[in-house]
């Protein structure tokens, strides 16, 4: 690839935009089984930490006068259930713990991948796909359980034609099988895009003539980054929040 | 010659994150049109403006796993 920088004439580095994804093993490198400690492993288990160390920790306290970590704590903790409550109204407040794990641990996830020499989770399919279908699976049952077959009201489009009405359920049901799809590439595609561009202008900052301008490059890229780690997290749980509704109240 | 066809897809790939970039383009631009004509309601839309923006980006993020897909596993 053209990004790779020529390591043995420059003297820099030789690596590839997509190698900071692999997953390594942490001690030795044996075949990777079932419970094999992988850097992946280290890293899910650090975002956990940290979310407790945060929101159990940092607001154990309950100083009136709040900690930093406090308010912190706090603010998330505002935001996102204001966010429910805008979405899926006052009978979805109910699964606020559910959105609240699910928005701190992707938040965490991404801002913890952004350290230097970490390693981004939630870049992976395999976290974000399991983190979608659980959210897919979730509200699914719970759409059943709550309407019963009056679930299905919600691929019935009761304000088109009679006559459309048929093309239209197609629609709506492949539109509902994709969901889960859509909602974990979003998530691990944008993570994986901006780490590979930071990356490609690392692989340019060896070379000495553009080395100025690709680090410029970097310090922006990695302030855009911050800023789609965060939206990127806040969508991943606003759509969360929008599946609710639809399953609370289904129907058009 | 056939990984050279595939970076070649890879390229056209591309294009799609280019149509993804005028799409959220057009839901960022409409929105401030909307909201410079009636401040008061722009605050209430703002989770209508990033869902819009996600569902127009998700499909630029497809055609970079195509890219993806034609780079590493085809």
């Amino acid at each position: 690839m053209a990004t790779e920088a020529n390591g043995a004439e420059t003297g820099g580095l030789v690596f590839h935009p997509m190698d900071q994804f692999i997953v390594k093993p942490l001690f030795g490198d044996g075949p990777i089984g079932m419970f094999t400690l992988t850097n992946a492993t280290l890293w899910l288990a650090l975002t956990v930490l940290a979310v407790v160390a945060l929101m159990v920790l940092g607001t154990s306290r309950r100083a009136i006068v709040p900690t930093r970590s406090q308010s912190v704590g706090e603010l998330a903790y505002g935001f996102v259930y204001k966010m429910v409550e805008d979405v899926t109204g006052k009978d979805g407040v109910k699964y606020f713990p559910y959105i609240m794990s699910l928005f701190m641990f992707v938040v965490m996830a991404n801002f913890l991948g952004l350290l230097p020499m970490s390693f981004a989770t939630t870049s992976h399919f395999a976290v974000t796909v399991v983190l979608a279908l659980a959210v897919f699976l979730t509200v699914t049952v719970l759409g059943f359980i709550k309407n019963g077959v009056g679930f299905l009201g919600l691929f019935w489009v009761s304000s088109a034609p009679l006559a459309l009405r048929p093309v239209l359920a197609i629609i709506e049901l492949i539109s509902y099988f994709v969901r889960p799809v859509s909602h974990s590439i979003r998530l691990a595609g944008n993570v994986m895009a901006g780490h590979a561009v930071i990356k490609v202008f690392a692989g340019f900052a060896a070379l000495a003539v553009i080395s100025p301008l690709s680090i410029v490059a970097i310090t922006a890229m990695y302030g855009l980054e911050i800023l789609v780690a965060f939206i990127q997290a806040y969508v991943f749980t606003i759509l969360t929040c929008v599946y609710l509704k639809d399953a609370l109240h289904p129907g058009h | 010659m056939e990984g050279e066809l595939a970076h070649i897809g890879a390229g056209l790939a591309a294009i799609g994150s280019g149509a993804a970039a005028i799409g959220v383009g057009n839901v960022a631009g409409n929105f401030l049109a909307g909201a410079l004509r009636n401040p008061s309601a722009a605050a209430g839309q703002t989770a209508t403006l990033f869902i819009g923006i996600a569902f127009a980006e998700a499909l630029g993020i497809f055609s970079f796993l195509v890219a993806l897909l034609l780079m590493f596993a085809v």
